[in-house]
């Protein structure tokens, strides 16, 4: 291979950049939207309505057995064609590889951040919703006011840890040549022939930031521990 | 007076365009154009030099070139000057389907006109001819393609190489060991690391993977054919009225003299982003497509 | 909906879709075998190591863990498969010496391998942590030596506590060998791919893969419950949750 050629890498700065603020804001959105939906799911999980429950776990238990490439796909694809089906209009809607992807990780992340947070639900004692009913509150008033900022905030590392591993999982939508963070390299790399340089630098990127985010995830995990 | 008659020739044309656009109701790609007041265009990220991405992540290139002058010749033709031009990133297994799912309306790239694709899309005019031949490092004891026997060779998958391979292997009775790369850099990147001692591929390709590597002066392209392929923008199937458009504006580039310009600016001058030069000067195949256009795949 | 694009034959191959999606199977599951192998010896290696008393063999084993763990696991694959054999002079010399599907399922096995050993050893290490300090005694003070009391004592009851998330690694790692189509490894999600771009009836290829998918991972499931419930210790971890 010879020496490497480094150049590349600040000539394209500004485009790598430009593919980590958007590996950055899908994992943003879906954490949000997952967490959101994931706790709707839990909740309906949870639920003693036993259609709802089954429902909510077969959804769960299908996103979690299938490969995320798998749904990536799946989501980009077929998603268009079946809105199509639906609405029954003349041309699929465009929805395109970036906004799907937004869809697919809210969808998947949500059946994971389900599990998190049906595990910080059941972590509270029982004890307290029994006094939230006897104090007169709503199933979702005491929902709101008292299980689920408890379970949330039990289970905050948690989540973080599973969204730096979003983070990570991002990367799967250069394949379908979105331009994220690994996307922009994997471009870059291949129009200037420069692929070991380029997966090198992302690698380095990669490991720094997941590596400062963990760290922080520990320093919160601590404080909270103290608090508790 | 040679020197009017693009002029005069594009004059003709969207005044006949007009016309027929005026008497007839629009269809296809047309009438989504018309009603949806927007136009994309797919463009490959990394084709070099028919569609890529220049150091602003514009797309640039001949193909493009080509393809903005289909794009000029829209907007006449449905009167819309300010129409919205969308272009939008394909890969080589994702084009057909987004042109077909309507993501894209028209895709340019370094696309083969194959009569097997012409079953699920249409192309223009054959805006480049090339041949598919094996690059080697020069110090390689491979002359010749049937030198090749017994040897590892790289291409890329999802490509027209890959059935075109596996063909020769079978009429000519020589075992070769394949080895996929996802895109172009990465077939050359086995090749240069001496994982494969050759790679199969499109001439112009090869000559652009080439002129990008850290020591162009180590490689040949070997100087046979396994088959000559058009290139050609891709078109949704079964849609005449914009087909016509796009052969009518093409090969009226090529009749003018106007594509010897557009030729030399990207095959034979240096071009962005790192100022190679692909020295790839006009083949007898490449003239003949311009003299004759025509949409035949192979 | 079309099934009979299951029983036709795949242009210029050999044999039907089923049966590429069939051999497709077959290396997805033989890839995840052998770094399942792989990967839980090393991970229950690395995982010992950071619960020694030897400050430097656990600062080890954690900058593994972190270095397998905050990589994605494409950019792996990536780094595998074309930067260490261009960077290394022996490791090209050797997969030269390969033929090329050996080669992507070698780098396939050893990525996945090493990927997955980081979480066995980020759980082996918790599962051997939770148990009480009083076990690692009660070892030593019968005799055993340090080894000894990892064999016999402590590693048996972190391995019965850790089945669970042993379980959704497993799982993890047979979903993540999707990602070895990208260095071109012809395992179930390449030939779904595959089979969708050729025919272009992607709802039947994906649709396939899925059910394929769900199968393996609820079989997968069903195994590994079974080793808990043979394994498990009367009255200590019995009723599993």
């Amino acid at each position: 291979m010879g020496e490497l050629d480094f150049d590349v890498i600040g000539r394209s700065l500004p485009y790598l950049l430009k593919g980590l603020q958007y590996t950055v804001q899908l994992t943003l959105v879906a954490a949000l939207g997952g967490t959101v939906f994931g706790t709707l799911l839990a909740l309906a999980r949870l639920s003693s309505f036993k259609p709802v429950a089954l429902v909510a776990a077969g959804y769960v238990n299908l996103m979690r057995s299938l490969p995320l490439l798998l749904v990536i796909f799946w989501f980009y694809f077929l998603v268009p064609v079946l809105i199509q089906q639906v609405t029954g209009s003349e041309r699929p809607p465009q929805i395109g590889a970036e906004r799907s992807a937004y869809i697919t990780f809210i969808m998947f992340e949500a059946a994971y951040f389900c599990e998190i947070m049906r595990a910080g639900i059941q972590s509270i004692s029982r004890g307290q919703i029994g006094a939230a009913y006897a104090v007169g509150l709503t199933y979702w008033q005491s929902m709101k006011l008292i299980i689920l900022p408890q379970a949330f905030r039990n289970m905050l590392p948690v989540l973080l840890t599973q969204s730096i591993i979003l983070f990570q999982d991002v990367s799967l939508v250069s394949l379908l040549n979105v331009t994220d963070f690994v996307g922009a390299a994997v471009k870059i790399a291949q129009r200037d022939s420069r692929i070991v340089e380029m997966y090198l630098f992302v690698a380095i990127v990669y490991f720094v930031l997941c590596y400062t985010l963990s760290l922080m995830v520990k320093r919160l995990q601590h404080r909270i521990a103290i608090v508790r | 007076m040679k020197r009017h008659a693009p002029v005069t020739t594009a004059l003709l044309l969207s005044a006949a365009l007009i016309a027929s656009a005026a008497a007839q109701e629009l269809t296809g790609t047309l009438k989504k154009v018309k009603e949806t007041e927007a136009f994309t265009v797919g463009y490959r990220e990394s084709s070099i030099p028919f569609s890529y991405l220049d150091d602003k992540q514009q797309p640039i290139g001949y193909a493009m070139d080509l393809c903005l002058k289909i794009v000029d010749a829209v907007k006449a033709e449905l009167k819309l000057p300010n129409l919205k031009v969308d272009l939008k990133p394909v890969t080589s297994s994702n084009r057909i389907p987004l042109l077909q799912n309507g993501t894209i309306d028209m895709e340019c790239g370094s696309t083969t006109n194959s009569v097997k694709r012409q079953e699920q899309v249409a192309f223009g005019p054959t805006y480049f001819v090339i041949n598919v031949t094996a690059a080697v490092k020069k110090k390689s004891k491979v002359k010749r393609l049937a030198d090749l026997n017994g040897k590892t060779i790289s291409t890329t998958s999802g490509t027209t190489s890959v059935p075109l391979l596996k063909a020769y292997k079978k009429t000519e009775k020589i075992e070769v060991k394949e080895i996929y790369g996802k895109d172009h850099a990465e077939s050359f990147l086995l090749l240069a690391d001496d994982r494969a001692e050759a790679f199969v591929m499109d001439d112009i390709l090869l000559a652009g993977q080439i002129a990008n590597s850290k020591k162009p002066s180590d490689y040949k392209i070997i100087p046979e054919s396994l088959r000559q392929e058009p290139y050609s923008m891709m078109l949704r199937k079964d849609d005449p009225q914009f087909k016509a458009l796009v052969d009518k504006t093409v090969s009226g580039v090529m009749k003018s003299g106007e594509i010897n310009k557009i030729y030399a600016k990207w095959f034979t001058k240096p071009i962005p982003p790192k100022d190679i030069n692909m020295k790839f000067p006009m083949t007898p195949a490449i003239k003949e497509a311009f003299k004759n256009p025509n949409d035949k795949g192979v | 909906m079309n099934l009979g694009i299951f029983i036709e034959q795949v242009p210029d191959g050999d044999g039907a879709w089923w049966e590429m999606l069939a051999s497709g199977l077959g290396w997805t599951l033989g890839t995840a075998f052998f770094a399942w192998i792989m990967a839980f010896t090393l991970g229950s290696i690395v995982g010992v190591a950071r619960t020694t008393d030897k400050p430097s063999l656990v600062r080890a084993g954690n900058a593994y863990v972190e270095l397998f763990r905050n990589i994605p696991l494409i950019v792996q694959f990536f780094v595998w498969y074309f930067v260490v054999p261009g960077l290394v002079p022996a490791v090209k010399a050797w997969v030269v010496s390969l033929d090329p599907t050996e080669h992507q399922f070698v780098t396939s096995i050893v990525c996945l391998g090493l990927f997955t050993s980081a979480r066995i050893a980020e759980q082996v290490r918790a599962g051997i942590q939770s148990l009480s300090h009083g076990q690692r005694d009660a070892g030593y003070a019968i005799g055993l030596t340090r080894p000894q009391t990892y064999r016999h004592v402590l590693l048996p009851m972190a391995y019965r506590i850790i089945i669970p998330p042993l379980t959704s690694e497993v799982m993890n790692l047979i979903k993540n060998t999707a990602v070895a189509y990208s260095i071109g490894l012809v395992e179930l999600f390449f030939r779904t791919r595959e089979m969708a771009e050729m025919t272009f009836r992607y709802f039947e290829a994906f649709a396939a893969a899925t059910l394929i998918y769900m199968v393996i991972a609820m079989s997968a499931n069903r195994v590994m419950a079974l080793i808990e419930r043979r394994v498990a210790v009367p009255g200590y971890i019995a009723g599993g949750k």
